[in-house]
């Protein structure tokens, strides 16, 4: 590093930053970017895959559009209250910083809730992929089941890039979970692996996708033994980065993949 | 982190103690109002290529203010927004190059 060494107002001397900030921060935003080239890749994927079909489907009833605009509203509300989180972090707030991340990890919840509903709906009345299995003693509609047949790139590139982000979002609530309440929160995480896990048929995507909950109660029980540590103000606002990207991934998917797919 | 991480996390928690709440509540109401706008346009009978371009506007001046205000870059240091920006730019621009020229070919072509 370079031998200056610039002082501020704080009374701490170091090096200066070619960025301006702590490490940490500019490894998340390089993370972010490149996460960013993977959902590009996806919307392209399904844009692409949009123009180059004849007869693309536009199966979202208003229904459909207002499930999807309660979702976004609790993706925008999240954001809010994860920028209060990381305002109480920076004043030293540890109260308001953990109700503030719980109240984030409500919103993110009720986003994937909502989302899950949606997916099983569609599901059931047939707009489903090869891979899910039937759902039993559910006729499904002939107009999905069409769908399903003849532009099977829609229920394709659907649930890879909505699955993307609800995985995201997912481990997000995780994220927040471990900076918010750190080991605490490894007994409710397994609680909610085997909510999640008993609570859903066996036919549903989400009973085994369920068990992501477990490998990642897992890992971070080894990062939290490894490495035991109590979160700063700088882990919030890194953490807060993350959920903030997570919600502008979705600012994108809402208008491209449902408003653009509406049925009127 | 060592004393040098600190001191730089101190500083930038120290600017960062200034941000007015009310603003974000601003960034907020703004980001729900031009969701609201976009639900109203899906219901208008648009052309979808219209749509599609006023949507996709409306989404970058979402993502401009979440990415501004809530991820705070629009007070980094002047370096580290041009980088990050342009860098990502970049990369979606030779997405475009590579994927549109042939979805361009299919919509003048048809689909065979």
């Amino acid at each position: 590093m370079a031998d200056t060494v610039v002082s501020h107002d704080i009374p701490s001397v170091y090096e200066p930053s070619l960025f301006g900030t702590y490490s940490k921060k500019i490894g998340m935003w390089l993370f972010l970017m490149s996460d960013s080239l993977t959902f590009g890749a996806l919307l392209y994927a399904y844009s692409y895959g949009r123009i180059s079909t004849a007869g693309w489907p536009t199966p979202f009833h208003s229904t459909s559009i207002v499930n999807a605009t309660i979702m976004t509203a609790f993706l925008l509300t999240s954001s809010l209250t994860m920028v209060l989180a990381v305002r109480a972090s920076v004043q030293k707030d540890a109260k308001s910083q953990t109700l503030w991340l719980l109240a984030t990890m409500a919103c993110g919840a009720a986003f994937v809730v909502l989302h899950g509903r949606e997916w099983s709906n569609l599901i059931a009345e047939g707009l489903t992929l090869p891979m899910f299995p039937a759902v039993p003693g559910h006729e499904a509609s002939p107009e999905f089941a069409n769908v399903a047949k003849t532009v099977p790139q829609f229920p394709s590139t659907f649930f890879t890039l909505t699955g993307m982000h609800m995985l995201h979002v997912t481990l997000g609530i995780v994220y927040l979970g471990v900076v918010a309440l750190r080991r605490k929160f490894i007994p409710i995480l397994l609680a909610l692996w085997l909510i999640a896990w008993l609570a859903t048929p066996s036919y549903s995507p989400f009973h085994y996708g369920a068990h992501v909950l477990l490998v990642v109660a897992v890992v971070i029980s080894i990062i939290l033994w490894l490495k035991p540590k109590v979160y700063d103000s700088s882990d919030v606002e890194v953490a807060g980065l993350y959920w903030h990207f997570v919600d502008l991934v979705w600012m994108f998917i809402f208008p491209l993949v449902y408003l653009m797919s509406a049925r009127i | 982190m060592d004393a040098t991480q600190i001191a730089i996390a101190e500083r930038v928690a120290e600017e960062q103690r200034h941000h007015k709440k009310a603003q974000f509540f601003w960034v907020w109401g703004a980001l729900l109002v031009i969701t609201a706008i976009e639900v109203y346009l899906t219901y208008q009978n648009m052309q979808p290529a219209k749509m599609l371009a006023i949507l996709m506007g409306l989404s970058l001046i979402k993502a401009a203010l979440i990415i501004g205000f809530f991820m705070h870059l629009r007070y980094e240091i002047s370096r580290m927004k041009w980088i990050t920006m342009c860098s990502v730019v970049a990369c979606l621009i030779l997405m475009t190059i590579f994927f549109f020229p042939d979805a361009h070919r299919i919509i003048t072509l048809g689909v065979k």
